[in-house]
């Protein structure tokens, strides 16, 4: 195997950090941090990416490199926190119970994502594609968080992280979607994040707090 | 042209709407809307007819005989529901249940969801029918919630979040797809995201990459089909929302979603030269089908139990699918055709009955015979039909995936057999008590619109006895393009 070129060892670490992060999320009850933990997750793959179109020189990376740094570092974070200060969520603690439970779930989570990636790693031809591991396992732990969280605003981080997932998984396998397909993404996650707005206000209305334990009553009888 | 002009009418209503939704003549502006994407959905469906297969736009969007016929059945179910809530949602603002401002909504995103599923049929590209199928989840999802009761913005929230899931799934075997196909096809332009370049190499696409990548993409478009174990959202979004909203969710987002999966299928198969993606198809298909049917012995409210028999119908489909071959693939796309008219007749029956009776509760609603004959007589014959009672259309499709699966597959016909009894006599038991006995309820204030719900169970009753032959050869075309 030929030597690692620096930009893709550091994008390794990066990935590396990405995993990290996502395991931190699992974590965290405060709604603040998890969001500037989302950030976090944004600044690193709009990095990572950075670094991938320079080694690779492919300029169409670039762009999508702008388009993450400007939806999910700037905007989206934007409207979240603006929507936490409005519903006064700021300093809400979630109990969160089984954290070890959670995490030694998560490490299962992280071996069989590896296992999954392996087919597809042998075949990639990117200099990335020893990361798609991880970004898969990135994907199956926002899943985990999005199940065993119960609070509405904890469960659409966990649906965000999901997406970082996802495009982290598609530069790692084939150095991103072609544009337009990803501005159709875009477009669509950000739509996705004014809806979850205006549910946040209508689910408060009706049972006046964002648990979601109280959404229950849909039960077969 | 005939392309621009099917997906430009809804669009530009939906845009209309938007401004106008919340005067009174709203619901005719969206009836006009809906008349026009159905005249242009004809003209798309004539110059296929005359010129076969066809792709526009630098091939950035594709008509072959599969999505010709679910374009048309979009195009006609979009209309007839339109014409159906244009009184039932004027009862609905009368008993108070909407303010104008939220029926503007209503009219907008209704015409937008139309536009994201003709989008998602007739794109060519794989991505943006990701696009396309997000779209018509994220329209949608606020018209679950429309009434805001507690109940409606649970059922939307659980519709969002686990459709949301399993799209983000779509979009990883999208990935994965681009992936198997930039070698042979070039990454950098468009072309290996195109479902016509794809087929032509399909042969040559690395099978393991294939295989996971349909295997996401079956779960992830699988659970807006409502296939189970990932069915959840789908009782709760139809039993919530809006009727007309339940009608075109059960009749056309459904079949949109399984047509996302067979185009992924025919793929996958080329690709893997083994049975595993049908396998696998008839797997979640029968699943489906009993644990729905068990399902709906359970059920006490009218429109959970028919969201249950949409799911048992497409577990029914999609075991077809799977099944493969002319003849199983011909009467799977049948049943599509006849569930999704059918089912959407039921739904606007059950919608009037509802509003008869005040409640949804099927123990509440009695004697709709008495106080009104033809939702009575639509609700029982609507059933009928789903039922697979002869000489209804349901009856052929169903007959023929049955004597398919006895040729091919002899362990699963007693599989379905009992899964369709047991689905007989719920929905029968539950029926004959609505509709027959006696009743204390108030005639409705607007007449209804049942013209719909008998031109659907016309057409299917029609089919049922005689399939015309033009008919009979475009299922042929689109079974043998289906392979399997």
């Amino acid at each position: 195997m030929a030597p690692l070129s620096f930009a893709t060892q550091v994008v390794q670490v990066l990935a590396g950090a990405l995993l990290l992060i996502s395991f931190a999320m699992l974590a965290e009850r405060r709604s603040r941090r998890l969001l500037i933990l989302l950030v976090w997750q944004g600044v690193v793959l709009v990095t990572s990416t950075v670094l991938v179109a320079t080694s690779a020189h492919l300029t169409h990376l670039y762009y999508s490199a702008a388009l993450t740094l400007l939806l999910k570092v700037c905007l989206l974070p934007w409207i979240l926190f603006r929507l936490m200060r409005k519903l006064g969520i700021e300093r809400d603690n979630e109990p969160l119970v089984n954290v070890p439970t959670l995490m030694l779930v998560g490490l299962g989570l992280v071996i069989f994502a590896f296992g999954l990636a392996q087919p597809v790693t042998a075949l990639a031809t990117t200099v990335l594609r020893h990361t798609l591991g991880i970004a898969l396992a990135v994907i199956l732990l926002s899943f985990l968080m999005i199940l065993a969280r119960r609070k509405a605003f904890t469960q659409v981080i966990g649906f965000l992280s999901l997406e970082n997932g996802l495009f982290f998984a598609a530069t790692s396998t084939t150095y991103g979607m072609p544009m337009v397909v990803e501005l159709g993404m875009a477009l669509d996650l950000l739509v996705a994040v004014f809806i979850f707005g205006i549910f946040f206000f209508h689910i408060r209305e009706q049972f006046d707090s964002l648990d979601l334990d109280q959404l229950e009553s849909l039960k077969e009888d | 042209m005939e392309i621009l002009l099917v997906l430009g009418c809804p669009l530009l209503g939906a845009a209309l709407l938007a401004i106008v939704g919340a005067k009174r003549h709203a619901a005719e502006v969206s009836v006009a809307v809906s008349l026009a994407t159905l005249l242009a959905a004809a003209a798309l469906v004539t110059r296929v007819i005359r010129h076969g297969p066809m792709t526009a736009w630098d091939e950035e969007f594709f008509i072959d005989p599969f999505n010709v016929f679910l374009v048309a059945l979009t195009a006609l179910v979009g209309f007839t529901t339109a014409v159906f809530s244009r009184p039932y949602m004027r009862i609905e603002a009368n008993q108070g249940r909407l303010t104008p401002g939220r029926l503007r909504l209503y009219h907008s995103m209704y015409q937008l969801f139309m536009a994201a599923m003709l989008l998602a049929l007739t794109t060519n590209n794989m991505g943006f029918m990701w696009v396309a199928m997000e779209m018509a989840t994220l329209s949608t999802v606020l018209l679950v919630s429309l009434y805001r009761t507690r109940a409606s913005i649970e059922a939307a929230w659980k519709y969002f979040i686990l459709c949301g899931v399993g799209i983000a799934l779509a979009l990883f075997g999208t990935a994965l797809l681009y992936t198997a196909a930039e070698d042979l096809l070039g990454g950098e332009g468009m072309g290996a995201l195109l479902w016509t370049h794809l087929d032509a190499v399909k042969g040559q696409l690395e099978p393991r990459v294939m295989g996971m990548a349909f295997v996401f993409l079956l779960v992830g478009y699988g659970t807006k089909v409502g296939l189970a174990p990932l069915h959840n959202w789908l009782p709760d979004a139809h039993a919530e929302g809006p009727t007309p909203v339940s009608a075109v969710l059960s009749g056309l987002l459904l079949n949109v979603a399984l047509y996302a999966v067979i185009r992924c299928k025919i793929l996958t198969d080329g690709a893997l030269h083994s049975h595993l993606p049908g396998h696998m198809l008839m797997g979640f298909g029968l699943l489906s089908t009993v644990l729905a049917s068990f399902f709906l012995w359970r059920q006490r409210d009218i429109k959970r139990l028919f969201a249950y028999s949409s799911i048992e119908h497409m577990g029914i489909i999609t075991f077809a699918f799977g099944m493969g071959g002319p003849i199983a693939n011909f009467a799977a796309l049948l049943h599509m055709t006849m569930h999704s008219l059918t089912k959407s007749a039921i739904f606007f029956a059950a919608g009037h009955a509802t509003q008869l009776s005040g409640t949804q509760r099927m123990d509440k609603i009695r004697g709709l015979l008495a106080i009104h004959p033809s939702v009575g007589w639509g609700l029982m014959l609507g059933g009928l039909a789903i039922l697979g009672m002869p000489p209804f259309g349901v009856f052929t499709s169903e007959y023929l995936i049955l004597t398919t699966a006895m040729r091919d597959h002899p362990w699963a016909t007693p599989i379905l057999l009992i899964a369709l009894a047991v689905a007989f006599g719920a929905i029968f038991s539950r029926l004959q008590p609505m509709v027959y006995g006696d009743t204390d309820a108030q005639p409705l204030p607007h007449s209804p619109a049942l013209v719909p719900v008998f031109i659907h169970l016309g057409i299917v009753l029609m089919m049922g006895l005689y399939i015309p032959p033009a008919l009979a050869e475009w299922y042929r075309l689109a079974a043998r393009l289906i392979g399997g």
